[in-house]
């Protein structure tokens, strides 16, 4: 109604076509948001994402940018929708330098990062956990607020151990922590990424230098899943305040299966056994 | 930047719909009552079968979309003929329903008057036009490619003597009267020795300072972390690495 309905349309069904038009369309100053069906997609258009998009500015010195992009795609296992319907690809784009790789954990994340992506002078893939689309319930802030990118945010605080995830997988954390509290009295320190590329590698140091431990977790699967990113920097960075060796909570390596989804996702009873494993170890 | 030029991609066929989106912002733009500006993608036969071109012409042509895909038909994809590498090699008329036309692309006159047309059309939203420049290339693709194992010497001499386009344009220029044959090699004179500077100043300028690997990444406003240029690392030596006939 406000500005006519020529600003948001619907597109044919061609991927590569969509990103390389939106990349286009921001290379020449305009804001675009193109908006792939599902995160299985992306791969399509993966040439005119990782060729393009993010070496734009930097293969043109800086005479030229597509910052103005924003691709959202709804990424994630929702119970039913197998192979192609449920993938998590953030590792595949958080290894190409120039794009960000942003995921939220809810409505009132997803306004702010979404806000803030769209605004952002570098080209940002938004996946959005589409579980959460009708799973959660939360008070959204009327008006305009952004929550800025590259920074984690600190869920809840405790001394035992660091859990680390991002996007839907923070719900099961969260149920994970709880379980490790009730039952065994452990107080995790939760943190949500937030943003996969750059992501915030000192709140985590911090919290691993403070704890001792690690557990991050992810539904992609385990090889080359951004847990491994996160824990090869930990590593590095945390080596002698650790205590136990960092857990990864992950997919296994296989297609996302449809049967036996419940057994592939890493829900809160694995995290609880892999939190536990952590402290039992450094005990 | 200043003449709009986009730049180059790596990928041959990505530009297509980069310029897809180009046309996009030119009409979403454009103000009324004005013929819109047009966009112009580039590639070679080789390319153009590539599948997100013909995702582009769809898009370009549902939303007329002042677009123009411009085939530089040089004959070989790299090193392969077009009859093995195209089914089809009438390439102005890949655009099915999206009209197209053939221009020589050796001969200037035909390309002004013809691109004329085609910018006149799009720009009044007519929607894209395919163009295909036929043309010819004398060197290999690339420095690795010496261009004689895939044609034979004969027919690069035969285009060279007969399709020149600096000849033409000497030829028509010298027979119509518009100027003296002196004229002309007085301005190749001047045109060879302005290259030659260029091509000193070019070999004669600095390789860019460390630091620059790491800038433009990204916008200012997000600095990644690991972002400053490691110290310890020495750069390779750049003399040993050019290439030396």
């Amino acid at each position: 109604r406000t500005f006519g309905k020529d600003r948001v349309f619907n597109t044919p069904l061609s991927e590569n076509g969509i990103a390389g038009f939106a990349i286009g369309y921001a290379a020449m100053g305009g804001t675009a948001i193109a908006e792939i069906q599902f995160a299985d997609y992306l791969f399509p258009a993966f040439d005119q994402i990782v060729n393009e998009a993010a070496k734009f500015r930097y293969r043109s010195g800086n005479q030229w940018n597509c910052g103005g992009v924003t691709i959202r795609a709804p990424c994630g296992a929702v119970g039913h929708g197998g192979h192609y319907h449920s993938q998590s690809p953030e590792a595949y784009f958080a290894h190409t330098p120039g794009l960000v790789v942003a995921m939220p954990r809810g409505p009132k994340a997803a306004k702010g990062l979404l806000l803030r992506s769209i605004r952002s002078k570098d080209p940002v893939i938004f996946l959005e956990p589409k579980a959460l689309y009708r799973a959660a319930v939360e008070e959204v802030p009327e008006g305009d607020y952004e929550i800025p990118l590259g920074e984690a945010e600190v869920l809840r605080e405790g001394s035992d151990v660091t859990v680390v995830g991002w996007g839907g997988q923070l719900n099961v954390l969260a149920k994970a922590c709880d379980l490790a509290f009730e039952k065994d009295g452990i107080q995790c320190e939760l943190i949500d990424l937030q943003t996969l590329l750059p992501w915030d590698v000192e709140t985590v140091e911090r919290s691993v230098n403070k704890t001792g431990k690690l557990v991050v977790s992810h539904e992609a699967p385990i090889t080359c899943g951004f847990g491994a990113e996160v824990t090869a920097k930990i590593q590095e960075r945390c080596f002698l305040s650790l205590e136990a060796p960092i857990q990864r909570v992950c997919g296994y390596d296989t297609p996302f299966p449809l049967v036996f989804e419940k057994y592939y996702i890493p829900d809160e009873f694995k995290n609880l056994e892999a939190i536990r494993k952590a402290v039992d170890f450094s005990q | 930047k200043e003449h709009n030029f986009y730049g180059g991609h790596g990928i041959v066929g990505a530009q297509v719909p980069v310029g897809n989106g180009l046309a996009f912002a030119n009409k979403y733009n454009a103000k009324p009552g004005e013929n819109m500006n047009v966009a112009i993608a580039c590639y070679g036969d080789g390319a153009a079968n590539q599948g997100q071109i013909w995702e582009s012409a769809n898009m370009a042509s549902l939303w007329k979309l002042p677009m123009i895909f411009c085939i530089e038909n040089n004959h070989y994809g790299m090193g392969t003929s077009i009859d093995r590498h195209s089914s089809h090699n009438d390439y102005y008329k890949m655009g099915n329903h999206i009209p197209g036309i053939r221009i020589d692309g050796m001969n200037v006159l035909a390309v002004k008057e013809g691109m004329r047309f085609v910018k006149d059309y799009c720009g009044s939203g007519n929607g894209p036009m395919y163009v295909e420049m036929m043309t010819y290339r004398y060197h290999g693709h690339s420095m690795s490619d010496p261009g004689t194992t895939y044609r034979t010497r004969e027919e690069i001499a035969f285009a060279r003597s007969t399709r020149d386009p600096l000849e033409f344009i000497k030829n028509t220029m010298v027979d119509a009267g518009f100027a003296e044959p002196e004229e002309l090699k007085a301005m190749e004179k001047k045109i060879r020795k302005q290259v030659q500077q260029e091509v000193q100043i070019a070999k004669d300028s600095p390789k860019p300072d460390a630091e620059t690997l790491l800038k433009h990444v990204y916008a200012a406003d997000l600095t990644p972390y690991n972002q400053e240029y490691p110290d310890h690392i020495r750069m390779p030596d750049y003399e040993k690495s050019f290439w030396k006939n």
